[in-house]
């Protein structure tokens, strides 16, 4: 379904993402690890057409979109989810699900939407989607707004930061619920708990794909030379050389 | 006065443009509910329910009304006004002098209408006095032609006493102004509350101007000034929101929005705080420029285009 090759990426003269190749399957939950600063938002914005990357190709479902704008991948049944959504005024979490559903195509209700993200109906739907909602709240209806469109490819930004501990399973279950729906997602998360719900996994390290496999093993990969790393961004050339 | 249409059907005409600008018009038929209906300088209707005094005097260039609700009265619905102009050009001056009785409650839902104005003058000049403990919310939407032939000059003179509470909203999306110039000052006493609410759309080459100030003269009582102003082709938009702590505990912030779409369009915020007591607290924040790039991307994600999406924001700001 996508496929991203060489992709580069460099932003005031600083190279951001290096070479990257990966590629996703229909249904598929690939998830990248990596620390802050690695890059990892770097591709979602890449591959939603926020950025343009300096040289490489971005091939969706046969079709190069390396070009087109972020309103023309949408079209296509790319979606986004930020780390830090965007906040509203005067637009009702009810009109937020009501146009993605509309414009994504998707068959689910706003009402079962948030429903799915563990938020009473009754109580959000006539809410405004601005400052007077918490960080966990307006994260769970950036998700629901995603599930109301029925993406073919969903890039998830860290969708579980700012969720408190016990309600990750939930996260957890509405990423498995797209992909059994048939959406892609491409899943960013600092969460070992969550990165293993997908199919397959990559570490990412200064714009580089240091290793692409099982999530278990990726996970682990990333417990051995991330999680304590004191030089973020410079990976060993060793890693580097075997990737 | 120039005279451009059939006086005998002007009461029609004239609920035509209210229901136009958002108001509905069995309201007015309705003797449950208290209103007030002018077009130029005619009162055209007026009904008064019990607690709720409505009196008018027509002038030779507008009308004279007073309202007033006795102390104590709970008014179950909004008492509706309705003023406009129907020819393409006049000068209508309101001068309204409004009593809330001490722990009275009343929501005013007025409609101004101007479908035709081409050069219109619409000058309404309000005295506001809300009691000791009531509550007065003042709700004022217009609507105009494509023409922006119309002056509008509301100056507002406001009182509100101890534990009182004024709740003002202006709103001026529908059509083209011309040239608004907003201006209101109150003054608080202890404990009272202040809210003053503007949302504008200006188009073409129209000029807005808004100059809204609180001034907490009593322990405790707290203001809030906000606007939501969106300026697209040629217009321009100056906001002043003032608020001045002089007692003691005193509450405010001024909260202004500016929206400015194309290159010619030119917005100006202006937030004034002043304390004079060391123990008042006063904020402002104030957002002006382009729509915001975060929002925008946010939409076109979810399948918008770029002008799609500005016109989802837009409407959101100013609803």
């Amino acid at each position: 379904m996508l496929k991203v090759q060489d992709l580069s990426l460099n932003l005031n003269g600083k190279p951001i993402l290096r070479n990257i190749n990966l590629s996703i399957h229909r249904g598929e939950i690939h998830s990248i690890l990596g620390a802050n600063g690695t890059g990892k938002t770097s591709l979602a914005y890449v591959l939603m057409g926020l950025y343009r990357p300096t040289s490489g190709r971005i091939i969706f479902e046969g079709e190069d979109i390396t070009k087109l704008s972020v309103h023309e991948r949408a079209k296509r049944g790319i979606t986004l989810a930020w780390q830090e959504p965007a906040r509203f005024e005067g637009l009702t979490v009810g009109e937020y699900l009501h146009l993605s559903r509309e414009r994504g195509g998707g068959s689910l209700s706003p009402e079962r939407c948030l429903e799915m993200v563990g938020l009473t109906p009754s109580l959000y739907l006539g809410r405004p989607v601005d400052q007077t909602l918490s960080g966990g709240e307006r994260k769970r209806i950036e998700l629901a707004s995603v599930l109301a469109m029925e993406p073919k490819l969903a890039i998830l930004d860290e969708p579980d930061s700012g969720i408190d501990a016990p309600s990750l399973d939930q996260v957890a279950n509405v990423i498995r619920t797209l992909a059994k729906g048939g959406s892609s997602v491409l899943l960013i998360t600092h969460h070992e708990q969550i990165a293993e719900i997908a199919d397959r996994a990559s570490s990412l390290c200064g714009g580089i794909i240091l290793k692409t496999a099982s999530p278990e093993e990726v996970v682990r990969f990333f417990r051995n030379h991330c999680r304590e790393c004191l030089h973020v961004n410079r990976p060993e050339e060793e890693l580097v050389r075997n990737f | 006065m120039s005279e451009t249409f059939d006086r005998s059907r002007e009461f029609e005409a004239i609920v035509e443009a209210y229901e136009r600008g958002g108001g509905d018009p069995s309201v007015l038929l309705d003797r449950r509910f208290a209103s007030f209906v002018v077009s130029g300088n005619r009162i055209l209707s007026s009904n008064s329910v019990p607690g709720v005094v409505l009196e008018g005097q027509e002038t030779e260039t507008g009308v004279r009304a007073y309202v007033k609700v006795e102390p104590g009265t709970k008014v179950p619905f909004p008492v509706h006004l309705c003023f406009g102009m129907l020819p393409r050009e006049g000068l209508q001056e309101i001068t309204s002098e409004f009593e809330i009785g001490e722990g009275a409650n009343v929501k005013f839902l007025a409609h101004c209408s101007f479908p035709n104005a081409a050069n219109v003058r619409h000058i309404m000049d309000s005295r506001v006095h809300v009691g000791h403990d009531a509550e007065m919310e003042y709700s004022e939407t217009h609507f105009h032609g494509r023409r922006g032939g119309t002056e509008v000059v509301p100056r507002t003179e406001v009182q509100v006493e101890a534990g009182g509470r004024f709740r003002n909203q202006f709103k001026l999306i529908t059509g083209r102004v011309g040239k608004l110039n907003i201006e209101l000052n109150s003054e608080l006493k202890e404990g009272a509350v202040c809210d003053l609410e503007v949302k504008v759309y200006g188009r073409g080459d129209d000029e807005i101007r808004v100059r809204e100030s609180v001034y907490l003269n009593g322990t405790g009582s707290r203001g809030l000034v906000r606007s939501r102003i969106v300026v697209t082709e040629e217009a321009q938009s100056e906001v002043l929101g003032e608020i001045v702590g002089n007692a003691p505990f005193t509450r405010g912030h001024v909260d202004c929005v500016e929206i400015v779409q194309g290159e010619r369009a030119k917005a100006k915020a202006l937030p004034l705080l002043q304390v004079l007591d060391p123990t008042a607290k006063l904020t402002h924040e104030a957002a002006i420029g382009s729509v915001d790039k975060r929002q925008v991307q946010t939409l076109m994600a979810r399948g918008l285009s770029e002008e799609e999406a500005v016109e989802v924001i837009v409407r959101g700001l100013l609803k």
